[in-house]
């Protein structure tokens, strides 16, 4: 399986400390994205200008080659095996914080074969699993992810179709029918709201989230506000890809913006973090 | 205020009094004062030789008791000082005469400034530096050591402690809340009475001690009596009826204790402040002292106060505070030469222990605890430092609470592990009891309170010494063969021959430093005995001797080794890329380091980004590390000392990491010439980059207990200690590493934007203390280099 990053010491992906892995590729083309070299399934080259100290012959593609770290490959080949090894170092601090694995991306459930495999393996270990998802997946595959992770993480963020295509290239019917359905199969799921200005942060984007989540019989209620930050832009300037080519207006939202609408969820009856 | 508040009632913060004495605290400068040097200058003349030197020693104490000006401030509730006013630091000549060129630069110095009159300059020059001439402590070492000891120790392979202040590390237990001093000298005179001169060859050796220890306690009751006196007269003129009963009851306080045991918490708080005085009167020693599990000891009286309702919580938090003024109010004495570049600070490291365990192992935590961490956070000032006790069965809450106050930025509690610290005692043979008694002194060092001598010695450079060995002995730097000659590494044709080298080399050094050790010891035990402290250290009354000569029930000597994380990034450098992958050559290694690197960025680089490094959870370097660790432990520990003890390590560096640093030469890992060297146990700067848990595996993977203490830093952004579920993560990440065997780690945080700025504008920034090494220091206080240090320190950022 590609894999393009595995973060320790992960406090923002779920209950405890845990290890995010990140799997590459995803079916979503958000503007906002701040993992954009998570779209393509393919490893990439990055390029960091900033840490190039222009030796007098570049290493070009052979960039595990290069002396700064300047050039980088982006998504390596892992096996099972190996993921697990990895994964096994923090075997106790997850133990002791409560805390366990996160599968994240790009779009996990794009490599459900690959996912599966390593959830199911992560179960026989007694570790606490989640993903972190978009949920564009075919509901068979969601099922049973389902039914080897413990947590979802699931992000939603437009609820406007056409706008939902506009900032995503896909529409998102099936994923409010996926986040139905995980309702109605009565799996554990965290809503997260990517909070940008100027894309979804207006009073009937919100008020629509909110009818759509009331009508979930959903236990955990639990929603958390993320607002935006543009640490995508340096991430396409690496990729040698133009951020927002549309150029759109996106803003992290002010605080004042921030606390209405968390003020809003709490009023529906929702238990909303800012942050993750 | 962030943190909850265990109790309600209290939620006010400082007092007005506790504001105006912290910031007249503030407002003081550091002065340095000629008195003490003038009373016992004066006093040797007439003296000297003319009585047993423990017996001049006591008699010089007490003529200092007797003559030294004395101060009760305004507002003050705890009283007495140990210069003739707050933050007037006294020379003590006997052991360092500070020249008129040395008081000239502490005078003018930018950094740790002590200033001086001219006036007092001259009088120094003429009363106190021609007697001393010859006859200090200093220029017996000095004037002792071997060419090889003086070059090595010149050159920055090793620094001396005890060449310009006695040994420290002294912390007390209990036993001064249960027993007066009247009772303490009965005690000594029955001991005296008892002596057999005719079978027991050291009776007169006792006898003198004996004779001495109870002039000490003379001596003490004397100094808390003078205090009486003068609050007694400042009550009969004074005119506000509020005060002139503080002034009363102070006298009453100081009537009483340190002859009798205190009664109530005001005499148990002022009993400990004239024993911390005592101390630091007779020596200078480092790390001056400190009152241990205080929150253990005040606890009875607090508890029986409230119960007998003579006492308040907010009265208890309130007299707490005034001791925290006076710790203050005692910068540590000045330092001069190498000794002062690789120390320069105010911060005298009194370490006050809170939580952990009781004798019997059961968890410590009180009210009294909560209450100091709440101090502490209020008043945050320089002194004391403070340390939390997080054995397996303190409560979450009381960890929570002080990653509470950690998380304000200030540097401070650091965090100990009982469970790690109590083994390292036992396994230096210490009781069971004892050991959980003790705790950590100074920045980490371990030692069995009120029980213990245990002398920090210096440290030891072992990343210079691999320099040393990769020139043959040579030592690049200083130009002068140094060490063994070893062989031309470029002929080396294994990592093997390279460490064994280095193995041979850092034996040598040890044993050079050893040798010195052991006679400095006996100069202390000669000329210097502490006739005061020993009455407050088992077993000194007992088997009649001093505190430098054995009289401790448990004697340890310790060498802090440094730059553990730096050493094996070099060693994993040199295996990977010249032996294993044949990269580079030595030759090419050796050529990059000499011209520092200068024209080889390009092979700079990749050693930077391409090597297996210390604090990554990877087996390549950390067995490394396990292996230099451990081969640091055979070679230090066990050699006897003078006091029928031994030998150990421990792994601090305090801000020896910078001096440490700026005498090596450009190192293998791709380290600038001069730049720092890893400090404690940590790894080296910018090495690790996969998270606070990979190093926590990797320290976890040397056997603390077999030291006297690790120390670990790791510089949090205040990100990361957000919200309450960071701080409860954090918690955990604590929990584990202690279980892995962590002996101690602490939080620095603070955002590298706010240093920068505080860089630029020094003056917005006066209170800003950060985490340094073991203590926390003002960071406007600080060289440029280790403000450089402090902000490039690995941040751990979660984004």
């Amino acid at each position: 399986m590609i894999i393009f990053d595995i973060k320790r010491y992960a406090i923002n992906d779920g209950p405890g400390i845990r290890t995010t892995i990140f799997f590459k590729g995803c079916p979503l083309r958000c503007v906002w994205c701040h993992n954009p070299e998570s779209w393509s399934t393919e490893p990439q080259i990055l390029f960091n200008k900033n840490k190039c100290i222009h030796c007098p012959k570049c290493v070009g593609k052979n960039a595990d080659e290069c002396p700064t770290t300047a050039r980088e490959i982006c998504g390596r080949e892992w096996t099972l095996d190996n993921l697990v090894k990895e994964i096994e170092k923090e075997r106790d601090i997850m133990e002791d914080s409560g805390g366990g694995v996160t599968l994240c991306g790009g779009e996990p459930l794009m490599h459900n074969e690959d996912a599966l495999a390593l959830l199911k393996e992560l179960g026989r270990r007694h570790l606490h699993r989640c993903v972190d998802t978009t949920l564009y997946a075919d509901p068979d595959v969601i099922k049973g992810i389902a039914a080897e992770c413990e947590l979802f993480l699931v992000d939603l963020k437009l609820m406007d179709d056409a706008k939902h295509r506009q900032y995503t290239g896909v529409s998102n019917r099936l994923i409010l029918e996926n986040i139905r359905m995980l309702a109605e199969m009565g799996a554990d799921f965290f809503i997260r709201i990517p909070l940008i200005d100027g894309v979804n942060t207006d009073e009937t984007n919100i008020q629509d989230t909110i009818g759509f989540l009331q009508t979930l019989p959903w236990k955990r209620k639990t929603v958390n506000l993320l607002p935006y930050h543009d640490v995508g832009k340096d991430k396409h300037i690496r990729m040698g890809s133009q951020y927002n080519p549309k150029g759109y207006t996106m803003k992290a939202p002010a605080d004042n913006t921030l606390d209405s609408i968390q003020k809003a969820f709490i009023q529906a009856g929702f238990t909303a973090i800012i942050g993750g | 205020m962030n943190f909850q508040i265990k109790n309600p009632e209290n939620e006010g913060g400082m007092n007005e009094r506790i504001k105006r004495l912290r910031q007249q605290c503030f407002d003081t400068p550091t002065t340095l004062s000629i008195e003490r040097a003038l009373i016992e200058t004066a006093f040797y003349k007439e003296n000297y030789g003319t009585m047993p030197i423990a017996v001049l020693r006591a008699k010089n104490f007490y003529e200092i008791c007797k003559k030294k000006t004395i101060y009760i401030g305004d507002d003050e509730l705890i009283v007495a000082e140990r210069g003739p006013v707050p933050k007037a630091v006294p020379t003590f000549p006997e052991l360092t005469c500070h020249s008129v060129e040395d008081l000239h630069t502490l005078n003018s110095r930018e950094l740790q400034r002590y200033t001086i009159s001219q006036e007092d300059i001259d009088t120094y020059e003429k009363e106190v530096i021609p007697y001393w001439k010859g006859k200090t402590q200093r220029e017996r070492i000095f004037n002792h050591v071997s060419k090889e000891w003086e070059e090595a120790y010149h050159a920055g392979v090793f620094t001396e402690f005890m060449e310009q202040r006695a040994a420290g590390h002294t912390a007390m237990d209990g036993k001064m809340y249960h027993t007066g001093l009247l009772d303490v000298k009965a005690r000594i005179e029955k001991k005296i009475s008892e002596l057999d001169y005719i079978y027991d060859p050291e009776a007169t050796d006792k006898q003198q001690e004996l004779e001495a220890m109870a002039i000490s306690c003379d001596a003490a009751i004397l100094f808390a009596e003078r205090h009486a006196e003068l609050a007694e007269q400042m009550a009969a003129k004074e005119s506000n009826p509020q005060r002139k009963a503080e002034l009363e009851k102070i006298a009453d306080v100081c009537h009483w204790v340190p002859a009798h045991a205190p009664r109530d918490l005001w005499e148990a708080i002022q009993m400990y402040w004239f024993v911390h005085l005592g101390t630091v009167t007779e020596l200078n020693g480092w790390d001056s002292m400190n009152p241990g599990h205080i929150d253990q000891h005040l606890y009875p009286f607090y508890k029986k106060g409230i119960e007998d309702g003579t006492l308040t919580r907010d009265k208890a938090k309130e007299l707490i505070s005034c001791l925290w003024i006076k710790f203050n109010n005692q910068p540590a004495p000045p330092k001069v030469g190498v000794t002062a570049l690789e120390s320069g600070t105010y911060n005298d490291f009194t370490n006050i222990n809170i939580g952990g365990v009781d004798r019997n192992g059961n968890s410590a935590a009180n009210d009294i605890s909560y209450m100091i961490l709440e101090i502490q956070e209020e008043l945050h000032e320089l002194q004391p430092g403070l340390s939390i006790h997080i054995a397996e069965n303190t409560p979450d809450e009381f960890l929570m609470a002080g990653l509470k106050v950690i998380r304000q930025g200030h540097g401070y509690p650091s965090i100990f592990n009982p469970d790690t610290y109590v083994k390292e005692m036992t396994r230096a043979g210490k009781s069971l009891e004892d050991a959980r008694e003790g705790g950590c002194s100074g920045c980490i060092e371990v030692g069995a309170f009120g029980k213990e001598a245990y002398l920090l010695t210096g440290y030891l450079n072992t990343p210079k010494i691999l320099e040393i060995t990769l020139n043959n002995g040579y030592d690049p730097i200083a130009k002068k063969q140094l060490g063994l000659k070893t062989g031309d590494p470029r002929t080396f044709t294994s990592f093997q021959q390279l460490y064994d080298a280095w193995h041979q080399q850092m034996v040598y050094f040890v044993n050079l430093k050893l040798s010195v050790n052991n006679y400095i010891e006996r100069m202390f035990s000669l000329y210097a005995p502490a006739t005061f402290l020993s009455l407050y250290i088992d077993d000194c009354i007992d088997k009649g001797k001093d505190y430098y000569s054995g009289g401790a029930r448990y004697n340890t000597t310790y060498i802090q080794c440094t730059g553990l994380g730096t050493i094996t990034d070099c060693f994993t450098t040199i295996k990977k890329h010249v032996f294993e992958d044949h990269r580079y050559t030595m030759e090419q290694i050796l050529a990059a380091c000499e011209k520092n690197f200068e024209g080889e960025e390009q092979m700079r680089q990749y050693i930077r980004n391409h090597t297996p490094f210390f604090g990554n959870d990877d087996e390549y370097a950390d067995s490394i590390a396990v292996r230099v660790y451990n081969d640091l432990v055979n070679a230090i520990e066990g050699r006897p000392n003078t006091r029928g003890g031994e030998t150990h390590l421990n792994m601090l560096s305090t801000t020896c990491h910078n001096y440490f640093g700026s005498v090596c030469g450009a190192t293998p890992n791709g380290r600038f010439a001069h730049f720092a060297i890893s400090d404690g146990t940590s790894p080296a700067h910018g090495s690790d980059s996969h998270g606070p848990t990979a190093v926590i595996k990797s320290l976890g993977k040397l056997d603390q207990t077999k030291s006297g203490g690790t120390l670990l830093n790791v510089r949090f952004t205040p990100a990361l200690f957000k919200r309450d579920e960071d701080i409860r993560k954090c918690a955990s990440l604590v929990r584990t590493y202690f279980k892995f065997g962590g002996h101690h780690i602490q939080f620095n945080i603070v955002d590298t934007e706010t240093l920068r700025d505080a860089q630029k504008h020094p003056d917005q920034y006066k209170d800003l203390l950060v985490r340094v090494a073991g203590y926390s220091d003002y960071f406007n206080d600080m060289t440029e280099q280790l403000q450089n240090e402090i902000i490039a320190r690995t941040e751990n950022s979660a984004v």
